[in-house]
């Protein structure tokens, strides 16, 4: 050994001693993740994690220059992406990646629940999941409207109020969000509030209770499969090169959707002006605002929209408590109505997310 | 039965004191979260109460057209029907507060986020809105268009 890996070892020693990294990496290659035809589906779970890793780096980056406020956002953005160098790189990621993210949180929600892995003793680090797909959809609701413009003014006001219609606490929750009874200045800044500190904070802990729980369960495998035993690969280094190379071709994918399709910044917001025709909020709130557009004024009575904000909400009130309603995927047998819900659910949102670039009218 | 009493009269005591500490842990938590609530949800500010603007220059509109004005906080509508004549609304949709623009063609408000229309007279028509837009008076004066709400 020459003496220059004799220092070296030293060093690792000295760390290793204080921080046990051989622990952990023994642990790891201990870990095991269950091979098979869903395999693929693993992944997305990291995906979402690595895109969520570019979302901060480049939110940070975007703060050295983002001055939140009605006179300066839309203006500090456009500086950001006409004027700073690779501003436009910059915010095009963090706006290509956001919605790269809630693609992939989607897909691994989806095949979770397909693959009905929530059945126990998983049913908290699917609950945890369902509350870090709301943090998403809260961080892509609430950036939106950072640059202030057009199509982001309108579709917080629409938000906003979608928040209202809910019977009860509807109101108050709407006012809060809004910080007075208009989307405005008090809006904005709530918002960044909310985009920058708040929901990033939530998000960390949440993601780490879902990691420690991942980690404590292991991976669930098949329930069809779950009796017989089954092929494993090491998490690390097997699984963890696999995932790393995932995340370098999402990267890819991610500049060159930026490079060739840069982030459009569009008009600014102006509170007195009519909305522009064709608006539509992000795709992955499409099946929302679409099917509003097809119930009628009323229905039995109560407000259409009303009725209409009922349903999703008694829906994502289902996707929360699934492991709890699905007795079947809990007892190990088959579960088809699930599957068959499950079907149906994604069936509809992309009916609506069709139609609303499709046929929006 | 002294061992008895005893135990009741220690058995009380516990409560009594897990009911004082835990009166007082809720006490604790209600004197941090109530200043918190009351501190995020925004103070009334008293709106200044508009009554009437001049909304547009007679020559701004041509007929069969509309223009968005400002009403105080919140944008409104003048319509110039292809008679000639002047209406005035409330452009805040009345389903998700989008704001209407006026269809030539249709000659009626549309709301492009939903796709609610309301006829020349407010009224909802077709779509979700469950309710008219509020009219507004309109009233010639020189060259300008003055809208007041009605009374």
């Amino acid at each position: 050994m020459s003496s220059r890996d004799a220092r070296r070892g030293g060093v690792a020693a000295w760390f290793d001693e204080r921080l046990g990294i051989s622990d952990v990496v023994a642990f790891l290659r201990h870990k095991t993740v269950p091979l098979g035809g869903h395999t693929v589906w693993y992944y997305f779970g990291g995906v979402s994690l690595f895109l969520f890793g570019i979302q901060v780096a480049t939110g940070l980056l975007l703060l050295f220059y983002y001055k939140p406020g009605v006179d300066s956002s839309y203006e500090s953005v456009q500086y950001i992406v006409t004027r700073v160098p690779f501003g436009w790189l910059m915010r095009s990621l963090h706006a290509w990646s956001a919605n790269l993210m809630v693609f992939a949180v989607f897909v691994h929600m989806f095949s979770v629940y397909f693959l009905k892995a929530y059945r126990p003793p998983r049913e908290l680090t699917w609950m945890t999941g369902v509350g870090l797909l709301v943090l998403t959809l809260t961080f892509g609701f609430s950036g939106y409207l950072l640059p202030w413009n057009q199509l982001a003014f309108f579709a917080t006001k629409v938000g906003t109020d979608i928040t209202a219609v809910v019977p009860l606490l509807g109101p108050t929750v709407a006012r809060l969000l809004r910080g007075g009874d208009e989307v405005g200045a008090a809006t904005l800044t709530r918002f960044f509030g909310i985009h920058v500190a708040v929901l990033p904070a939530a998000f960390t802990g949440v993601v780490f209770l879902h990691l420690v729980l991942v980690q404590r369960q292991g991976m669930s495998d098949v329930a069809s499969a779950h009796a017989t035993p089954r092929r494993g690969m090491a998490f690390y280094p097997g699984f963890i090169l696999r995932d790393v190379i995932l995340w370098l071709g999402v990267l890819a994918i991610l500049l060159t959707l930026c490079t060739f399709s840069p982030w459009d910044l569009g008009l600014k917001a102006d509170p007195f002006a009519s909305a522009p025709a064709g608006i539509r909020p992000e795709w992955y709130f499409t099946f929302v605002s679409q099917s509003l557009k097809y119930l009628p004024a009323h229905i039995l009575g109560v407000d259409g929209e009303v009725v209409g904000i009922c349903t999703f909400a008694a829906g994502a009130a289902f996707l929360f408590l699934v492991p709890f309603l699905d007795r079947g995927a809990a007892a190990g047998t088959r579960s088809p109505l699930f599957t068959l819900i499950g079907i149906a659910i994604v069936l509809f949102m992309l009916t609506m997310l069709t139609l609303a670039y499709v046929k929006p009218y | 039965m002294a061992f008895g009493s005893r135990e009741s009269v220690g058995l009380s005591r516990r409560s009594l004191l897990d009911l004082l500490l835990s009166g007082s842990f809720v006490a604790f938590l209600g004197a941090i979260v109530y200043p918190v609530a009351r501190y995020l949800m925004p103070p009334k500010v008293p709106e200044t109460a508009v009554s009437s603007v001049i909304a547009a220059r007679i020559t701004d509109v041509a007929p069969n057209s509309g223009k968005t004005f400002r009403f105080g906080s919140k944008p409104g509508i003048l319509v110039r029907l292809p008679s000639g004549e002047w209406r005035a609304f409330s452009a805040v949709c009345t389903h998700l507060q989008c704001t209407v623009q006026y269809r030539s063609d249709l000659e009626r408000m549309w709301c492009p986020c939903h796709n609610g229309q309301f006829d020349l007279t407010g009224k909802n028509v077709t779509g979700p809105p469950p309710a008219p837009l509020e009219a507004f008076d309109v009233i010639v004066r020189g060259e300008e268009l003055v809208v007041s709400r009605r009374a």
